[in-house]
């Protein structure tokens, strides 16, 4: 027999439309963003991937397509996505093994997250331009 | 109410697991590919480099992986924001259109990314 999991019309105990958000939801929020972005971007990624593949004509092609000031920021907004969407997820597994699990930890787990991210996108930059 | 007929596994904890374990496939994946292409790479390179059964293995792996990381990811997105309780009864509609989106996306993406490795 088949019985549902879960209970229908569970209470909603947590509105948080009705509270000013902590750092560590801010967190949590742009993990989901940068998640959603990133399966957006993954369509550019597999066509820069397709045509660099397609020959040297298509790797001349996505070479030179990169080089202009636009796609330079996609790439760059898609690595940055990628690298706080990484560290987020590192710090999730972290956190899965029970560290830093307290309010004082998921907040210094929260900044360490975005500070590294703001360092390595700033690196990033360096590297695309 | 959200029923989780449309998550990935039927199941949260099967979910939890199996988003960390495509996590860190693609995140190994990520690495492997960044770091090729921080230290740059010619047609050439490029080219053994995906025509090595290796990293096709790898890459096909990482196409699997994305395809249950993203189900699971806007599966939970979906059901949080696309919900009767926020958006009244066209949340439920507006989910089903998205699931399905989603469900098509990934399904490009996998064939596409096998057609790009083996077409």
């Amino acid at each position: 027999m088949m019985v549902s999991k879960v209970k229908d019309n569970r209470p909603v105990n947590l509105d948080i439309g009705t509270m000013r958000l902590p750092i560590t939801a801010w967190a949590s929020i742009t993990h989901r963003a940068t998640g959603v972005i990133l399966f957006v971007g993954m369509g550019i990624l597999l066509w820069l991937l397709d045509t660099s593949l397609a020959g040297p004509d298509g790797f001349a092609f996505v070479q030179e397509s990169l080089g202009g000031f636009v796609a330079k920021f996609v790439i760059w907004g898609l690595v940055t996505a990628l690298i706080y969407h990484s560290l987020a997820g590192v710090k999730h597994l972290i956190m899965d093994f029970g560290v830093g699990e307290t309010m004082e930890g998921g907040i210094l787990g929260a900044r360490i997250v975005i500070a590294l991210s703001v360092v390595l996108s700033l690196l990033t930059v360096i590297w695309i331009w | 109410m959200v029923k989780s007929v449309t998550s990935f596994g039927r199941s949260g904890l099967s979910d939890w697991l199996l988003q960390r374990v495509s996590g860190v496939i693609l995140l190994a994946y990520a690495i492997c590919l960044g770091g090729t292409l921080v230290i740059g790479v010619n047609y050439a390179q490029w080219q053994a480099m995906f025509a090595s059964t290796g990293m096709r293995v790898f890459t096909l792996l990482a196409i699997l992986s994305l395809a249950a990381h993203a189900w699971i990811g806007m599966w939970a997105v979906g059901t949080d924001y696309l919900t009767e309780r926020m958006l009244g009864t066209k949340g439920n509609l507006l989910r089903l259109a998205f699931q399905i989106g989603c469900s098509l996306a990934i399904f490009v993406y996998v064939i596409w990314g096998t057609q790009i490795l083996w077409g």
